[in-house]
């Protein structure tokens, strides 16, 4: 279960100071399948990277299956991080010069999966995530940038874990591949796990359970996604 | 992280940019090869050095007139060098002294020595029979001068064999034949074993004849220039060096030490003053090729941050699907100690190289002992690790989500 209570963040660079979230609260359950709304710059991203545990809030409290992760040390987040969480980045972030099976395959490296499991582990989210066999041993940069959003995906999913966490996921993808994106992630949330996107498209947000709208870093409407159009 | 994934991630960092790892490596590379080949030149010459003080005989001393003059062992020719020797005091020494297992007097004198057809410059050695056996002179081919020799003035002599390949071609038997030194003829009786060694006082260029005849034929007196004592162990060399010392100062009616007329070496010191002198040379040396080695570990950890910096999206994006701290460190330390270790092992077989080569060319003897080489990777390990630490260190203090926006 994730909670938050009234969490800001605040980045200063030097004098400028930007508060991209200011107060934020709410609950997700298990299972739960979440979408973020939001015009650009209203704190999206930062607001996932918070849940994702790979930043802290500058205030409020985090808490993770009833534990409050706004206090844990670095150590304690990266076991989370590779243990429960699946992220995957508005910017891909992948290892430019590794082959495709590498890139979704390390998350397993850190979790000391072994090597043959790894590779086959590997194998299956990638091709589950819609690419050929063909693709398994292409470098990243030599790929779509669909095709790069289709291996973040692969790699967030491989460690199976119980909270997916998907900046944008169907940005770069056109209606059919966004689709079957949208079909993973509908079969991930029926195996119970949950999941929260950010998403532009109200098309997009529309195959979620609930819509969360955030603006200028706070919460606007928190909705169950049928009541959507009345908005 | 396993030790194999860290490996296979080594392997995959180092091999992305092939030419920026090999130009690093060829500065370890270098820096150890040097002081690979350093060391063996030096402990080479110091060996080399000691075997030939070592091969003139064991328990060794040496009186010479005059007073001291440093390290030389053989200090050449009557003339000139003050008169004081005698062979009474020879026969003083071995009868007085205790602990002293063979003396040996000699005259030593440089002379014009002509061959049908040839001539040479050699050290001529006029000795008793004794000096074979104090000085560890020993027979390729006939005898080393006899009592009788020595009793009969007889013009015979023993050559050495650079002297032998001088004078003669090769196939003939010198033994036998006759020589003239100046302008006295010698018959030889027979031809040294090779002591190995080389330039001015090399056992092997040298001839000995009779003492008695060297006085009479060839320096017209009956002084002498070298008494060489063999002490009967090792450990009585300071009491016989000391027992030497006083015979002669109560023989030349000497009172005060400091104004002796002759000098006492011991083969032990010349040794040891020897091998000072050729381990401050060996450790120059090392010291030239240990500041390359430095040089070559500041590239190392230049190389490193850059990488660091070039890499932080990499580093932020495994921070944030799971890397720890210390898998970061792991990974960007064992890079650097690939590199140094596998430069290292390179740079040991170009320095054992070059070590060769050098012998094989320059005839200058090398000598790689495993204390270089142990010194060399262990050096190359060190550097790996305290220069690889740093950037290591900082690219795991990385907070994921800014690394992953740098650009
Ligand atoms: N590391 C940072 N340093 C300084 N300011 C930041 C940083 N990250 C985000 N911001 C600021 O915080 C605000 C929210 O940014 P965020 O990335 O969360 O927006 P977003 O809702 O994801 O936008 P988009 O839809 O365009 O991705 C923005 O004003 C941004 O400039
Ligand atoms: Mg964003």
């Amino acid at each position: 279960m994730i909670e938050v209570r009234n969490i800001t963040k605040t980045y200063s660079n030097g004098d400028i100071s930007t508060q991209a979230l200011e107060g934020v609260s709410f609950v997700i359950k298990d299972g739960e399948y979440v979408a973020i709304m939001g015009p650009s710059g209203s704190g999206k991203s930062t607001l996932m990277h918070i849940l994702g545990c790979l930043d802290t809030p500058t205030s409020g409290q985090y808490l993770l299956d009833g534990k409050n992760v706004s206090s844990f040390s670095e150590v304690e987040l990266a076991d989370i991080r590779k243990e429960k969480i699946g992220f995957v980045f508005q910017a891909f972030n992948l290892l430019p010069r590794a082959t495709v099976v590498r890139n979704v395959a390390l998350p397993l490296m850190y979790a000391g999966v072994p090597k043959e499991e790894r590779m086959e582990r590997a194998r299956g989210a990638i091709l589950a995530a819609g690419l050929d066999e063909a693709h398994l041993y292409y470098r990243s940069n030599q790929l779509s940038g669909g095709q790069m959003q289709r291996v973040a995906i692969a790699r967030a999913l491989v460690n199976n874990p119980t909270i997916v966490l998907a900046d944008e996921p169907t940005g770069n993808l056109d209606t059919q591949t966004g689709e079957i994106v949208l079909g993973t992630f509908k079969k991930l949330n029926d195996e119970g796990r949950t999941i929260v996107l950010i998403t532009h498209e109200p098309d997009v947000a529309i195959h979620a359970k609930r819509i969360i709208h955030i603006k200028d870093g706070k919460i606007l409407s928190d909705t169950p996604a049928k009541d959507y159009e009345n908005h | 992280m396993k030790t194999t994934d860290l490996i296979e991630e080594t392997y995959w960092a180092l091999t992305a940019n092939k030419a920026r790892t090999f130009l690093t490596m060829l500065g370890i590379v270098i820096g150890i090869a040097s002081v690979i080949a350093m060391i063996a030149i030096g402990q080479g010459t110091q060996a080399q050095i000691q075997a030939s003080i070592q091969s003139a005989g064991a328990n060794l001393l040496f009186v010479v007139p005059g007073t001291q003059r440093g390290v030389g062992i053989q200090v050449s020719g009557g003339r000139g060098s003050a008169q004081t020797l005698t062979e009474a005091d020879a026969n003083a020494i071995a009868s007085q002294v205790p602990l002293v297992q063979a003396v040996a007097p000699s005259l030593n004198l440089r002379f014009q020595v002509t061959a049908p057809g040839t001539n040479t410059n050699v050290q001529v050695v006029g000795t008793t029979p004794d000096y074979a056996g104090v000085r560890n002179v020993q027979m390729a081919e006939g005898s080393f001068i006899s009592s009788a020799n020595l009793r009969s003035f007889e013009r015979v002599a023993v050559i050495g064999p650079t002297v032998e390949s001088d004078l003669f071609a090769t196939g003939t038997d010198p033994v036998g034949k006759s020589i003239k030194i100046n302008e006295v003829p010698f018959r030889i009786i027979g031809i040294t074993v090779s002591q190995g060694g080389s330039g001015f006082n090399s056992a092997d260029d040298m001839i000995y004849v009779p003492l008695t005849t060297a006085q009479q034929y060839l320096a017209g007196d009956t002084y002498i220039s070298q008494i060489s004592v063999e002490a009967a162990d090792s450990q009585s060399m300071d009491a016989v060096q000391q027992g030497i010392t006083n015979l002669l100062l109560e023989r030349h009616k000497i009172s005060n030490p400091a104004l002796a007329d002759f000098s006492v070496y011991n083969q032990a010191q010349i040794v040891a003053t020897a091998s000072t002198v050729t381990s401050t040379f060996t450790m120059l040396l090392a010291s030239i090729a240990g500041i390359s080695l430095l040089v070559g570990g500041i590239s190392i950890m230049n190389m490193m941050l850059t990488t660091v910096t070039e890499r932080t999206r990499e580093i932020g994006l495994r921070k944030a699907i799971g890397a720890q701290r210390k898998d970061i460190i792991y990974q960007f330390l064992m890079e650097s100690v690939a590199i140094t270790f596998s430069g290292g092992l390179v740079g040991i077989v170009l320095g054992w190289a070059l070590a060769s080569l050098l012998s094989l060319l320059a005839g200058i003897t090398t000598q790689i002992s495993v204390f270089s080489i142990v010194l060399a990777f262990g050096v190359s390990a060190v550097i790996g690790i305290l220069f690889g630490y740093y950037p290591a260190r900082r690219a795991s203090q990385l907070n994921p989500i800014e690394a992953l926006r740098y650009e």
